[in-house]
């Protein structure tokens, strides 16, 4: 018997604890097993929906950055438009600003898609095999995590290239990025139990995330509207892009206030979707 | 030393069916209708179906449990319950040890992956950490035989080849509690009997074994013990042969074969010098009783028997009028026994006795009953095909 041998001995009540009789020999070696399952769940899940995008390489890295290269795109003829119209000149950091926020936003709507449809294109898991089904939506957000990051390379580039530096402001952004996660992962899961019991929820996502973007700052500054910008924030992703821009952007901390606010909000949304998620779970295999 | 490993109490699962409201393009207008009480028979009426009806069970650890029954009976719908897979509506189960689960096998592989990538994808998902598949990796491949195809994306393997990676992961899952569904009908016959073997291995290695199948003799190889599932309740429950025979006897009345009025079979034993028996070894003696009653005169009569293999295959046939027992002519109400001797000089696997009376004269068939016995040899010799003609290698010249 090698020790490892004895840890999966003693680990007898995890996973399906609520229906367990007879009480593990150690609770928190089973406790500690059940993680490291979840997190190896996660992680081969990811590994496998990145290595299936990736399979043909070239056309997976160009896909990181297609989509944030088009919301630039559009935005910048937008905006020139309007500089035009109003006979005020261009800001300086429109471009810069721009790609900082199209990025989370093309993650955002990446991995609600992703995710959605995550418990339905695994149908032959969730009804054949029991395994933690979180682990389905939450592994979609991850992989999608993975095009963000490929997509940060060219957004240092386009950053040097108009001088801007890093400055201590940047300690904000992996706060901002956890929040986002956080928020990203809760509707994910949520949307992705929903979706299992409505076919058409996907659709309605698909249409709420292609209008989403004028109520969401990617293309403007929330700062733009004036006094309409408190509307604009109550959306709890615009203080996120907002607090990135200005972290990145403009060097300075964010609006304490209102990343508060969003984080508030991402953690109820987190909480809420989590608990519908083990709340309806039970019906999974029931509905697929 | 009797623990209890699985215990069902009184569990029942019901399904709606269809008729459900799966969107919500559907299910909106429904609620506004009947929240402005235009149509108070909005609310669609819900079929239900009872898959699993109070269903008792219990399971010592280190048992060997098999569970037959139709397609339909609802024995994977238990096994999903056992898995945790599904709920149930009513009762409660209650399961103690690391149960695993392989209600399909190879399910969660990717087709785009190699074998290597899908055996840590499904190790994991069934239920192992990446270190512990990553120690029984080894194994595990050569188990599948697959080394040399380990690096190829599964999508170029065969269903067999597909089936084989995916039970090789299950079997090192080292659970306390080992529930397999029907996985041995793919693969090949030499895989089969590895599998088996294998199962066989973590029965005897005090692992309890919950083994659901439409093979026959495996279930009657493996499990000392054996349910009968019918309509979503357990029906016969004990050890294997009479739980196979009770099955056996059921679905020959659920056949219901065309039965003669005139004259009727009435019972047909098949035994071995000790009694009525199931299990054979090639060269056994086995008798076959078959007796039958006239309502009117019936003249002229000769039983036939026939011997089929698992894929209804007539292996043999003979007949009384055959074998020069004169033919039977029988009064009203009258009855009668014939006996057949048989020598069971067959390969190991599962064979149906089918019996018939006939008239030779007027080539017309009575009364027949298919299964009338099925039973399974058992052997070492490995033949296939369904006659062992006792082989040996005599003489291996290199010249």
């Amino acid at each position: 018997m090698t020790p490892d041998s004895e840890v999966i001995q003693a680990s007898e009540s995890e996973i399906r604890i609520a229906r367990e009789s007879t009480p593990s020999r150690s609770p928190r070696q089973a406790v500690g097993r059940t993680a490291r399952v979840l997190r190896d769940l996660l992680f081969v899940l990811t590994a496998r929906d990145i290595k299936i995008k990736y399979k043909q390489s070239m056309m997976g890295f160009l896909w990181a950055i297609l989509m944030p290269t088009i919301i630039v795109g559009a935005g910048m003829l937008i905006r020139v438009a309007m500089s035009k119209m109003s006979g005020m000149p261009l800001p300086t950091d429109s471009l810069a600003s721009m790609a900082v926020k199209s990025l989370p936003w093309a993650f955002f709507i990446g991995a609600i898609r992703f995710a959605t449809s995550s418990l339905t294109s695994n149908a032959n898991l969730v009804t054949k095999i029991n395994c933690p089904r979180i682990a389905f939506p939450i592994s979609a957000v991850l992989s999608s995590m993975f095009d963000f990051g490929i997509a940060i390379l060219p957004l240092i580039v386009i950053l040097a290239w108009y001088g801007i530096t890093p400055s201590l402001a940047l300690l904000w952004v992996p706060v901002i990025l956890v929040l986002l996660l956080l928020l990203v992962s809760g509707l994910g899961i949520a949307l992705a139990a929903a979706n299992l019991f409505f076919r058409d929820v996907k659709y309605i996502v698909e249409v709420v995330l292609t209008f989403a973007i004028f109520f969401t700052p990617v293309l403007y500054e929330a700062e733009m509207l004036g006094e309409w910008q408190f509307w604009v924030l109550l959306n709890p992703l615009a203080p996120l892009l907002e607090g990135l821009r200005s972290a990145v952007v403009l060097n300075v901390a964010p609006d304490l206030g209102w990343l508060l606010y969003s984080g508030i909000v991402s953690a109820v949304i987190f909480a809420g979707g989590w608990l519908l998620f083990h709340k309806l779970e039970p019906a999974f295999a029931d509905s697929v | 030393m009797s623990e209890i490993a699985i215990q069902f109490e009184h569990v029942s699962k019901r399904f709606r069916l269809g008729e459900n409201f799966d969107s919500l393009r559907d299910l909106v207008p429904a609620l506004v209708r009947q929240t402005f009480g235009r149509s108070p028979a909005a609310t669609k009426v819900e079929r239900e179906f009872w898959a699993l009806k109070d269903i008792c069970l219990t399971v010592q650890k280190g048992e060997t449990l098999g569970v037959i029954g139709h397609n339909g009976a609802g024995k994977s719908t238990m096994l999903k319950h056992l898995a945790g897979i599904m709920v149930p509506s009513k009762g409660r189960i209650d399961v103690s040890g690391r149960l695993s689960a392989l209600i399909e096998v190879g399910a969660g592989f990717h087709q785009d992956l190699t074998g290597r990538e899908n055996v840590f994808l499904n190790g994991v998902i069934l239920g192992m950490t990446r270190a512990e598949v990553a120690r029984k990796f080894d194994e595990i491949v050569e188990f599948s035989g697959l080394d040399a195809f380990i690096d190829t994306p599964v999508k170029r393997y065969s269903s067999g080849m597909y089936a084989r990676l995916g039970f090789a992961v299950a079997a090192h899952l080292d659970p306390d509690i080992l529930v397999i569904d029907e996985v041995l009908s793919v693969g090949d016959f030499v895989f089969q009997q590895k599998s088996l073997q294998k199962m066989r291995n973590i029965a005897t290695g005090g692992a309890t074994v919950l083994f659901v199948s439409h093979n026959l003799k495996a279930v009657s190889d493996l499990c000392s013990r054996t349910v009968l599932m019918d309509a979503g309740t357990i029906v016969a429950d004990g050890p294997t042969a009479g739980v196979i025979q009770t099955y056996l006897a059921r679905e020959r009345e659920k056949l219901g074969e065309t039965r003669s009025v005139d004259v009727a079979i009435q019972s047909v034993i098949l035994r071995n010098i000790k009694g009525s028996a199931v299990h054979f070894r090639p060269g056994d003696k086995a008798w076959v009783d078959v007796n039958f009653k006239a309502n009117r005169l019936s003249e002229k009569l000769a039983v036939v028997l026939q011997i089929l293999d698992e894929g209804l295959g007539d292996l043999f046939n003979t007949s009384s009028e055959r074998l020069g027992h004169p033919s039977i002519t029988l009064g009203a109400g009258e009855s009668h026994t014939i006996t057949f001797e048989l020598d069971m000089h067959l390969a190991n696997g599962t064979f149906h006795i089918a019996v018939y009376l006939f008239r030779y004269d007027l080539q017309r068939e009575f009364d027949k009953v298919f299964p009338a016995a099925t039973f399974f040899v058992d052997s070492e010799v490995d033949v296939r095909g369904g006659a062992n003609l006792y082989p040996k290698v005599v003489n291996a010249l290199i010249t």
